[in-house]
């Protein structure tokens, strides 16, 4: 009877660990919305998400985030332009053209990309990055190296271990006789990888791209010290930019009232991105676990 | 070189050379994989390299020193408060993972909806942005509970972005462990609770310390989310409930300040020794985790 009652309390014991991730979730939703949506009620949602004036600590202020929000998808874009083709590659070479020595080597350089930490990243990019940018594109009109071109190549490098993980396990998961069947019917080694295993993986790649854009739009201490931070929608790559989560993080420590009320819808507007991208995320994993 | 004695589809270099200058778009595929394999590693190399060499000369014992100046600009108070957020957060988190897991493999049936929402809570977790769970440290940690910027919420924080970790690779560890252990332990007359504690947890220990050690490297290098949780107060924090600075963010203090550039690159170094040191763990306990 008494190992019984133990049983019984054991398990109820696991079920509200188990419970403490959905608790965490919901504590986050209620917290930043609670927090947030005030504040884009009082600016109104057109004047927050469209308008193109942030002058937060001036009189009369303003608080429109859509320089901000066209910041972070220009250089989430420019990461996925640099990072996806680079990381597919990779993935395609560890997973069909590495000799097995080399990828014992290679495997674990991949995992350390991934552990450094965002502020080394963005230390380098700041330290050789920008100083290349700055020499090298002067005929373009870059007076200063920090702009959308150097914030996307580090977020490029940076997504590139996210992207070669999963999809050099997508390729993995593909079966051999796809492969074999190719190599059958004449088509180079090559060829075979590409016509025949890749379009087999597509499904997985994608999803492999999905989060690396969800890692590069949610990026932030690399960004602020790379990306110019202004904030003003660029009509070029060689200008600077500031994302949503280098507003939130550089302006945080000493806003006040209003405008660290809009510094937390500018988080919940972020927050809707990510949510986005990790349903379209799991709904593509779905479909590849079928 | 490998030699094949009977290698019958053993193909000379010069062969190897002739079929691809017949098939140009393989030569060229080949090309361009080979290319980006060598960007990516040289892109790590290149990071590593410029790195060390110029952060190593500057690992002087002053950096080191017992209290922080703004002259010494000293790493030593951020060393101890890293260990510190490292050894709490791990504190909150491993067990709640652990147990999460446990409760997911052994305890919970097939097809129920609860099992689904927790798998799909932890996903969502583990896809948000750390700047994003720094905002929610901010305002319930540090604003709701009143801890003000502290150790204890900075934890509380990371607790929760390295939850979902702890939870899937504990998860992957607990149904490694093959069924038979289970069913010869039930078979001995011992309870579910007995089987889980003393068969299934202990056979799972390598894959669920590999999860930790990277939850631990995931905390060393974290900024965003500690930033408005625990401060950047540059000493060893005197308590659960005052402010402190890791190295990650000593680091990125020293490095916006733009006063110390030199001090910033030693910081680099010993942030990226650590993570070389933890990845190297990782893999070695892993891989007893493959031989068991």
């Amino acid at each position: 009877m008494k190992q019984a009652t133990r049983e019984k309390l054991m398990e109820v014991v696991f079920l509200i660990c188990a419970l403490a991730s959905v608790l965490a979730v919901l504590l986050i939703c209620v917290f930043l919305f609670a927090n947030g949506l005030p504040a884009m009620a009082e600016i109104g949602l057109g004047d927050f998400l469209l308008g193109k004036d942030w002058r937060p600590t001036e009189t009369p202020p303003s608080y429109g985030i859509f320089p901000m929000i066209v910041g972070s998808l220009y250089v989430t874009a420019g990461s996925i332009i640099v990072g996806v083709p680079i990381g597919i590659l990779s993935a395609v070479f560890l997973a069909k053209f590495c000799p097995k020595g080399l990828y014992r080597l290679l495997k674990p350089a991949v995992e350390l990309m991934a552990g450094i930490p965002s502020i080394v990243y963005g230390f380098f990019g700041m330290m050789v990055l920008v100083p290349f940018i700055r020499e090298h594109f002067r005929r373009f009109g870059v007076r200063d190296g920090n702009t959308i071109l150097t914030a996307s190549i580090l977020l490029g490098i940076m997504i590139l271990p996210t992207i070669i993980g999963v999809s050099e396990s997508a390729i993995r998961a593909v079966p051999d006789s796809y492969y074999e069947g190719a190599l059958a019917l004449g088509a180079t080694h090559e060829r075979a990888v590409f016509f025949a295993v890749l379009p087999a993986a597509k499904s997985g790649i994608l999803a492999g791209v999905i989060l690396g854009i969800g890692r590069a739009i949610g990026e932030t201490m690399a960004v602020v010290m790379i990306a110019g931070n202004q904030p003003r929608v660029p009509n070029s790559i060689f200008q600077g930019v500031r994302t949503m989560t280098a507003n939130i993080v550089m302006e945080m420590g000493y806003a006040t009232g209003l405008h660290r009320e809009a510094l937390i819808a500018t988080g919940v507007v972020l927050f809707v991105f990510i949510l986005l991208i990790n349903f379209s995320f799991s709904a593509l994993k779905r479909r590849m676990d079928q | 070189m490998r030699r094949h004695p009977k290698g019958i589809n053993r193909q000379s270099l010069a062969e190897r050379v002739r079929a691809y200058l017949r098939q140009p778009l393989s030569l060229l595929l080949l090309l361009l994989v080979a290319a980006a394999a060598v960007v990516t590693v040289g892109a790590l190399f290149f990071i590593l390299v410029h790195i060390l060499v110029k952060g190593i000369p500057y690992l002087t014992p002053d950096l080191f020193a017992l209290h922080y100046t703004s002259e010494n600009v000293s790493m030593f108070p951020a060393i101890i408060t890293t260990l510190e957020m490292t050894a709490l957060s791990l504190l909150i988190a491993a067990p709640l993972g652990i147990f999460s897991a446990v409760y997911l493999v052994e305890y919970a049936r097939r097809g129920n909806k609860l099992v689904n929402i927790i798998r799909m809570t932890a996903e969502t977790l583990s896809g948000i942005p750390s700047i994003v769970y720094g905002l929610f440290g901010m305002l319930f940690f540090v604003t709701a509970l009143r801890w003000s910027f502290s150790l204890l919420a900075g934890a509380c924080t990371l607790a929760i972005m390295i939850l979902p970790l702890i939870m899937r690779t504990t998860e992957e560890a607990l149904r490694s462990v093959p069924d038979m252990y289970r069913e010869a332990s039930f078979g001995l007359g011992a309870g579910r609770l007995r089987t889980v504690f003393r068969i299934v947890l202990p056979a799972a220990v390598p894959g669920i310390l590999a999860g930790i050690i990277l939850a631990i490297g995931r905390i060393v290098g974290e900024t965003a989310a500690l930033i408005y949780t625990a401060g950047t107060v540059a000493k060893i924090p005197d308590g659960l409930f005052s402010s402190g600075r890791t190295l990650a963010l000593h680091m990125y203090v020293l490095s916006t300040e733009g006063l110390h550039t030199d001090q910033a690159y030693a910081t680099a170094v010993v942030l990226l020794v650590t993570v070389l040191l933890i990845n190297a763990l990782s893999a070695v306990v892993a891989r007893r985790l493959t031989k068991a």
